[in-house]
């Protein structure tokens, strides 16, 4: 997806954005947005085993893995989860596994959106987080196989 | 003439705000608007400082000790059991067992009732609006002992079919457990009829009391339920002190639940002996500190007066109802004739997740979700609801609040 650029510098791109917000409503409308631009993903991958299920809202997530890079696509039922689904895609999605299971993503922090990381939102972004570096490390121990 | 001059008992919102210290809190810049009261209360300063009072005064373990602190540890923790069973008017103090919360309390009935009493092609009745803790441990007991659970189905408003109930009602019936006041829907079901007609048919009944018995006037008695469980936590008392009551000869009848120190009469190898009630019940060291506060928060209730703390909240549930229907797209899910102070709603396109986290940045604390009664909200079709539950603490003007952070949501998201 952001072939020639590094997690690192797309992590970059969405704080600059983010520092021209004054108030959170700005914050929220724009994640809003990203969530209604997000390709929805196809009906036929919103099956139970892509199901990130947790207490609100349902996270669909799934993955390629091509010339050694994985792709991922998501949505949600939820726009704001979706949205945030959307900066993760663009963060990591196209990247090899071993990039983004070093992937800090401090973004999450420099941005302001660090309470959707809290346990309580269990469909926030940890599970989400978590499961995307899953799917690197299978294609990473597949690959290595 | 004879003249006399009565006080009319007053409730000043104002006043009782002030005894909760967090409500002067502010969240995301604004002050706080608590409305999450059904997940739990807030909690009283005199509730704060009696936790503080014992673990710098009187710490010690109860029951056993002949020193000073643990006698008057012990006097406290049990003078909670005498406030428990006036706030709820049991016939007697040992009926009054105390537990983590409501969800013990109903467990240890199927653990150790259950376990004696329930046997293959035995039924259990529940209703299609219980918390995941009044299914769960008796479809456990179910698949333990072969027996069957059957479900009361409910209306559109989520009202019990009471003549669906009846019946279901059958010689194979051996206990109902129902839920007094349904924590997604608000409703409050007529739990004494349920009860009569369950003991007219030889079968037991345990009313789920956990959003009750902050609400509503308990009176066990005149209830005639075998079994009432309530949460401390959600009247204004601590997290983990909890009360399961119980007739008398039910619990002397019924097995022990754990097993371990403090529930023993005498321990040997060959043989051990059980304590008499209520102590059978309580094994290992208890929650003394939670238990000790929750006499505070009782009596903090009692002495504000129910029936003033329940027209206050009523007149919130009608205040905030008119407002919310007044929201275009917005459906209220749970239209019972008799409510208690909470409200549950869907926004037509919005997911209840999305308008849980704007209210959140606008300082409204409400609670989205599923609420624990996956069955019920299958019943509905539909993912979760948004729900607003009121205290005695609440204002008309956080209802403002609400309806004014709701508005903005659907601005936002639409």
């Amino acid at each position: 997806m952001n072939e020639n650029k590094t997690i690192k510098e797309s992590e970059e791109e969405i704080t600059d954005e983010f520092s021209l917000f004054d108030s959170w409503e700005e914050k929220y409308e724009y994640i809003i947005d990203l969530g209604k631009r997000l390709e929805p993903l196809d009906e036929k991958f919103k099956v139970a085993e892509n199901i990130i299920k947790g207490c609100q809202s349902t996270v669909w997530l799934t993955s390629d893995f091509k010339e050694g890079k994985v792709f991922y696509k998501a949505d949600s039922d939820a726009i704001i989860v979706k949205g945030l689904i959307s900066m993760l895609i663009k963060v990591l999605s196209g990247h090899k596994p071993d990039e983004i299971l070093n992937a800090k993503l401090d973004f999450i922090k420099d941005i302001g959106m660090m309470t959707h990381l809290a346990q309580t939102r269990s469909n926030g972004l940890l599970s989400m987080v978590k499961q995307i570096k899953n799917y690197a490390l299978a294609y990473k121990s597949a690959d290595a196989a | 003439m004879e003249t006399t001059t009565t006080i009319s008992p007053t409730f000043d919102v104002n006043i009782i705000r002030k005894s909760f210290p967090v409500l002067e809190r502010e969240v995301n810049n604004q002050l706080l608007v608590y409305l999450d009261n059904a997940a739990t209360s807030q909690k009283p300063q005199v509730v704060i400082d009696a936790l503080d009072y014992y673990y710098s005064n009187y710490n010690a373990n109860i029951h056993r000790g002949i020193h000073t602190l643990a006698e008057e540890a012990t006097a406290a923790y049990e003078a909670t059991r005498n406030t428990v069973r006036d706030f709820i008017n049991a016939t007697f103090s040992e009926e009054i067992i105390f537990t983590r919360g409501t969800t013990e309390g109903i467990n240890l009935v199927a653990y150790t009732w259950g376990r004696k009493y329930i046997h293959s092609g035995d039924e259990i009745i529940i209703s299609t609006m219980e918390h995941h803790s009044n299914i769960v441990p008796w479809q456990i007991l179910c698949e333990e002992k072969n027996a069957v659970l059957k479900v009361i189905p409910i209306n559109d408003d989520g009202e019990l079919l009471m003549d669906e109930y009846k019946k279901l009602l059958s010689p194979k019936t051996k206990l109902v457990s129902i839920v007094h006041v349904s924590n997604a829907l608000g409703t409050i079901n007529p739990v004494k009829e349920i009860i009569d007609l369950a003991h007219a048919n030889g079968a037991h009944v345990l009313v789920d009391g956990a959003q009750s018995s902050v609400h509503l006037d308990i009176d066990v008695q005149k209830m005639d339920c075998d079994f009432f469980a309530f949460s401390g936590h959600k009247v204004y008392g601590p997290t983990g002190a909890g009360v399961l009551y119980g007739k008398k000869k039910n619990l002397e009848e019924m097995p022990v639940f754990m097993g371990g120190g403090e529930m023993i009469k005498e321990v040997t190898f060959a043989k051990t002996t059980y304590a008499n009630l209520p102590y059978k019940y309580e094994a290992g060291t208890p929650n003394i500190a939670d238990t000790i506060a929750l006499k505070v928060a009782l009596d903090f209730v009692t002495e504000t007066g129910k029936q003033l703390i329940r027209n206050h909240e009523n007149n919130l549930l009608k205040y905030a109802t008119e407002q919310l229907k007044s929201i275009r797209g917005l459906r209220i899910i749970g239209n019972a004739k008799n409510k208690a102070s909470l409200i549950s709603f869907v926004i037509k396109n919005i997911h209840p997740q999305d308008v849980g986290v704007l209210l959140d940045n606008q300082g409204i604390a409400v609670r989205t979700g599923h609420h624990c009664t996956q069955p019920l909200m299958e019943r509905f079709q539909i993912p979760g609801t948004t729900r607003a539950s009121f205290a005695m603490y609440n204002t008309k003007e956080e209802v403002d609040r609400l309806i004014s952070g709701i508005q903005k949501c659907i601005k936002m998201l639409s």
